[in-house]
C-alpha cells in the first residue's frame, strides 16, 4: 500500500521525520495488536481503534513542551502512546490486568497519567471539553505558561456543551486548544447527515475563536498547524480550533460492521493518503532513510508490541480487594 | 512459522459465530488490512481483515458453518516463501487457554452479632465555649472565606456569585475580599461551567461550584458523577476531583415544580461523591469548611429557607465538623427521629410537642448523608425500638427507605414496630398555596408517625 502522492517538500530534518514514522508506527502496530487480542477474547467491552488518525497525535504532541496537558474522548490509545506512556500499562489497562495504568479498573476508554498529565479517557461524548478547558483554567490561575490540548470527535463537535466550553474558554482567553479530530464519522452517521456545517472549525468565529482546517493525513502539516495554535495559547491569547481532517481505517468500534461506507473509499484513503506511507517515501526519497533503516524500526516496534501484548496477557488480574480501593481519597492528591 | 488465523470475538457480548463467507481461497497471499472472510455475529455481518502478511496455507472451517466458537481455529496462515506442508505444523497464537493469571480470594466477612455499635460522641465543642448568634447565610460566607484565606487555591465560581454578590447572597462581600481572579461570575452554563470545575480540579485547584439552586444543577448532573464521582476510580487512584458542589436544595415557597426539588436521596446514591446536608448555622459552617478541604468531590445541599434562621456558632478559630458523624439534638426513650437539613425542624419541633404529651424522642440530625452515620441510628434505635425518619424529598426510593433497610439488617429483632419514612408527598410541587402546603412534610405528619410507633 505504497502512498502515490509523495508529501510536499518539507524542511524537517532526518531525525524529526524518524521519530514521526517511529511514533505513528508504534500506534498502528500497537492498535492492531489490540484488535487481536480483542479477538481472542483477551480485551472486553468496547474497544476504540486509532488506526488511520496518527499523524493528528503525533504532530501535535511534537509542538507540546513539558507542564503541557491533554485530554481526549473513549478512542485514546494512539494519545497515550503518542505522549510517551508506556506500551506495556496501556495494554494491560486493556486487558483488564493489576499492570495496567489504572490498574484494570478503568479499561480501554478510560485511562490517565499523572505524570504525562494525560487527563483521560473519557467516555462521555463531549464531556472532556469542558474539562480539557478546566485544566487550561487551572493553568492560568497558577500564570504557568502550560498550554492544554483538548481532543474531540467531529460528533462531539455537535454537543452543546462544547459551545458552552467555547464561550467560557473566549471569554476568560484560557490557553486550550481544541482539537477536533474530524474522521467523518460519529459512529455510522457521516457529517453530512450530521453536520450543519462543513468546515466545523468556522464555528469558533461567532466566539471570537481563531482557527484552521488542516490535512490531519500528513503528520507534518498537523504540527505545522499545531505550532500556530500553540503560540497563540501558550502567549496568552486564548484558544485556538484545530479541525484536523483525518479518517479512521477501522469501524467506530470492534463490533461495528462500517456497512455507512463502502470499501472503496476505505482504500483509497489507505492507498492514496496513509500517514505513515507519506513519511516513509520522505525518508526514502529524501534519502533520509534506506529500506534497511526502516526494516530496523519496524522490527524494533514490533517487539515493543509483543512484549507489551506478553505483559497484558501475563500480568495479574487485579486482586479482589481493588474493588474497594480507590473509591476516595485520604489525602489530598499532589498538584498535577 | 504457520500461525493459525482464530475465530474472532467481534462484539462485547460474542461467544460464536457464523463464518458466513470466505473472501480468500488457499494459496492466496494476505497483507494488512485485506478482507479474509465475512462473519455472522449476533449483531451484524462483519468483514474480518487479516492483521499480518502471509500466505493462506489451509482453510480449516468451510464457509457456512454455524456455531463456531470464539477462538477456534479458521485457517493456517504461511509466512512468505514458507511451503504449504508448513501449514500441518502450526504454533497457534491462541490465548494458552490459560485465563488470566487469578489474584487471591479473598474471604467473605463473617455475620456480625447484632450489638450496639460503637459510635462517636464527643460534643461538637467544649463546654464553656463562647458562642456567637449567626444566620446559616453568614456561617456558609464564613466558612468560604476562611477557607480562601488558607489556600489560595480555592476559588468559587457560579452564576451571579461575584458583582451581585450571590443571588441568596451566600457570597456577599467575597469579591472585595479575594478579588475577581477567585470569586467568578460566570454565564448561565452549568453543563459548561460544572465540567471547567471538575477539569481546574483535575489542574490542581479547589473549586467551589454554586450552582443557582440544585434544580439547575440536572444540567451538569454528568460532570457531577461521571466526570467528578468516578475519576479517581478510573484512575487507579491517580488523579481524582476534590471539590465542593454547592447550592440551595428543595423547596423555597411557591417557585413551582422546577424549583422545588429535594435531591438528596440522588446523590447520596453515589460511590466517589460525599455528600452533606447541614441543619444549624454551626453545622453550615464547619461542614462546608472540611467539605472543601475534602479530597474528594463533594455534595452540599443548602436550603433557601434555612439561609435566614439564626443558631449558635461557636466562636472558635478554625472550627470544622467531620463528614459521617451525626448529632444528638435530643435524647429520648421512646422512638428515635432521624433527619437531616430542613426535616429537622419538623423533627425537632414533633418532639417538642410529644414531649408535651409524654412521648420522649430522640433526634438525630444525620448531617451528612455519605457518609453516613449508620452507627449512631442502630445505636438509638436498640436504645428506642421504634424509628421515624423525615425527609422533604419523595417517598419512592427516598434516603428514609435506605435507612430502613440497614435498620432491619442491623437491629430487625430490637423494632417494635415497623418504621415509617415521613416524606413530601408522591407529587410534582404544586404553585397554588394551598396544594403546595399539602405537597409539603409537615410537623403534625412526623407527630402522626411517632403516635403510630409507639402505639399511642
Amino acid at each position: 500500500m505504497a502512498a502515490k502522492k509523495p508529501t510536499k517538500k518539507t524542511n524537517a530534518s532526518a531525525e524529526e521525520l524518524k521519530a514521526y514514522y517511529k511514533d505513528m508506527l508504534l500506534i498502528r502496530r500497537f492498535e492492531e495488536k489490540a484488535g487481536q487480542l480483542y479477538g481472542m477474547g483477551l480485551i472486553g467491552g468496547f474497544c476504540h481503534l486509532y488506526i488511520g488518525q496518527e499523524a493528528v497525535v503525533v504532530g501535535l504532541e511534537a509542538t507540546a513542551k513539558e507542564g503541557d496537558s491533554r485530554i481526549t474522548t473513549y478512542r485514546d490509545h494512539g494519545h497515550m502512546l503518542a505522549c510517551g506512556m508506556n506500551p506495556d500499562g496501556v495494554m494491560a489497562e486493556l486487558t483488564g490486568r493489576e499492570g495496567g495504568y489504572s490498574r484494570g479498573k478503568g479499561g480501554s476508554m478510560h485511562m490517565f497519567s499523572k505524570e504525562k498529565k494525560f487527563y483521560g479517557g473519557h467516555g462521555i461524548v463531549g464531556a472532556n471539553v469542558p474539562l480539557g478547558a478546566g485544566v487550561a483554567f487551572a493553568d492560568k490561575y497558577k500564570g504557568n505558561d502550560n498550554v492544554t490540548f483538548t481532543y474531540f470527535g467531529d460528533g462531539a463537535a455537535n454537543q452543546g456543551q462544547v459551545y458552552e466550553t467555547f464561550n467560557m474558554a473566549a471569554l476568560w482567553k484560557l490557553p486550550v486548544i481544541f482539537v477536533i479530530e474530524n474522521n467523518q464519522y460519529a459512529m455510522g452517521t457521516s457529517q453530512q447527515r450530521s453536520t450543519s456545517s462543513a468546515e466545523i472549525w468556522e464555528r469558533g468565529k461567532a466566539f471570537g475563536i481563531p482557527g484552521e482546517a488542516v490535512d490531519g493525513m500528513d503528520v507534518l502539516a498537523v504540527k505545522d498547524a499545531g505550532e500556530r495554535a500553540v503560540k497563540h495559547a501558550r502567549s496568552g491569547d486564548g484558544p485556538y480550533i484545530l479541525e484536523i481532517k483525518t479518517y479512521r481505517y477501522r469501524g467506530h468500534s470492534m463490533s461495528d460492521p462500517a456497512k455507512y461506507r463502502t470499501r472503496e473509499e476505505v482504500q483509497k484513503m489507505r492507498d492514496e493518503r496513509d500517514p505513515i506511507e507519506q513519511v516513509r517515501n520522505i525518508l526514502l526519497e529524501s534519502k533520509y532513510a534506506t529500506e534497511d533503516d526502516l526494516k530496523a524500526i519496524d522490527k524494533e516496534i514490533k517487539k515493543v508490541v509483543n512484549d507489551s501484548a506478553e505483559f497484558a496477557k501475563n500480568s495479574p488480574e487485579p486482586a479482589p480487594e481493588e474493588l474497594w480501593t480507590d473509591i476516595y481519597a485520604t489525602e489530598v492528591p499532589q498538584e498535577a | 512459522m504457520a500461525t493459525e488465523i482464530l475465530m474472532p470475538a467481534l462484539s462485547p457480548t460474542m461467544e460464536e459465530g457464523t463464518l458466513a463467507k470466505w473472501m480468500v481461497k488457499e494459496g492466496d497471499t494476505v497483507s494488512s488490512g485485506d478482507i479474509m472472510c465475512e462473519i455472522e455475529t449476533d449483531k451484524a455481518t462483519m468483514e474480518f481483515e487479516a492483521v499480518d502478511e502471509g500466505v493462506i496455507g489451509k482453510i480449516l472451517i468451510q464457509e457456512g458453518t454455524e456455531g463456531v466458537k470464539v477462538n477456534t481455529a479458521i485457517a493456517v496462515l504461511l509466512e512468505e516463501g514458507e511451503d504449504a506442508s508448513a501449514a500441518d505444523n502450526v504454533s497457534s497464537d491462541a490465548p494458552d487457554a490459560a485465563p488470566a493469571p487469578k489474584a487471591a480470594e479473598s474471604k467473605p466477612a463473617e455475620a456480625k452479632a447484632p450489638t450496639a455499635p460503637e459510635t462517636d460522641t464527643t460534643p461538637d465543642w467544649p463546654e464553656g465555649t463562647k458562642l456567637k448568634q449567626q444566620t446559616v447565610r453568614e456561617a456558609l460566607r464564613d466558612g468560604m472565606a476562611e477557607e480562601m484565606r488558607r489556600d489560595e487555591n480555592v476559588f468559587l465560581m457560579g452564576e451571579e456569585v461575584a458583582e451581585y454578590q450571590g443571588a441568596y447572597k451566600i457570597s456577599q462581600g467575597l469579591l472585595d475580599e479575594f478579588g475577581a481572579k477567585r470569586v467568578i461570575d460566570t454565564p448561565i452554563t452549568e453543563h459548561g461551567f460544572a465540567g471547567i470545575g471538575v477539569g481546574a480540579a483535575f489542574g490542581g485547584l479547589r473549586p467551589i461550584v454554586e450552582f443557582m439552586t440544585w434544580n439547575f444543577a440536572m444540567q451538569a448532573i454528568d460532570h457531577i458523577l461521571n466526570s467528578a464521582a468516578k475519576t479517581l476510580y478510573m484512575s487507579g487512584g491517580q488523579m481524582g476531583a476534590p471539590m465542593v458542589f454547592r447550592g440551595p436544595n428543595g423547596a423555597a415557597a411557591r417557585v413551582g415544580a422546577q424549583h422545588s426539588q429535594d435531591y438528596a436521596a440522588w446523590y447520596m446514591q453515589i460511590p466517589g461523591l460525599k455528600v452533606a446536608m447541614p441543619y444549624s448555622a454551626s453545622d453550615a459552617k464547619g461542614l462546608m469548611k472540611s467539605a472543601i478541604r475534602d479530597p474528594n468531590p463533594v455534595v452540599f445541599l443548602e436550603n433557601e429557607i434555612m439561609y435566614g434562621k439564626t443558631f449558635d456558632v461557636p466562636d472558635i478559630e478554625d472550627y470544622t465538623v467531620p463528614f459521617g458523624k451525626a448529632r444528638i439534638w435530643r435524647e429520648g426513650s421512646d422512638v428515635t427521629i432521624v433527619s437531616f437539613g430542613i426535616g429537622m425542624t419538623y423533627a425537632l419541633e414533633a418532639a417538642e410537642k410529644l414531649a408535651a404529651e409524654g412521648i420522649d424522642a430522640e433526634v438525630l440530625d444525620l448531617r451528612t448523608l455519605r457518609p453516613m452515620d449508620t452507627a449512631s441510628i442502630i445505636k438509638s434505635v436498640m436504645k428506642t425500638n421504634r424509628c421515624v425518619t423525615v425527609e422533604e424529598g419523595w417517598p419512592q426510593g427516598s434516603v428514609g427507605n435506605y435507612i430502613t433497610s440497614v435498620i432491619m439488617q442491623e437491629a430487625f429483632d430490637y423494632l417494635d414496630a415497623p418504621v415509617i419514612n415521613c416524606t413530601g408527598k408522591d407529587v410534582p410541587m404544586p404553585y397554588a398555596a394551598n396544594l403546595e402546603k399539602l405537597a409539603l412534610l409537615t410537623t403534625d405528619d412526623v407527630i402522626e408517625a411517632v403516635k403510630k410507633v409507639t402505639y399511642k
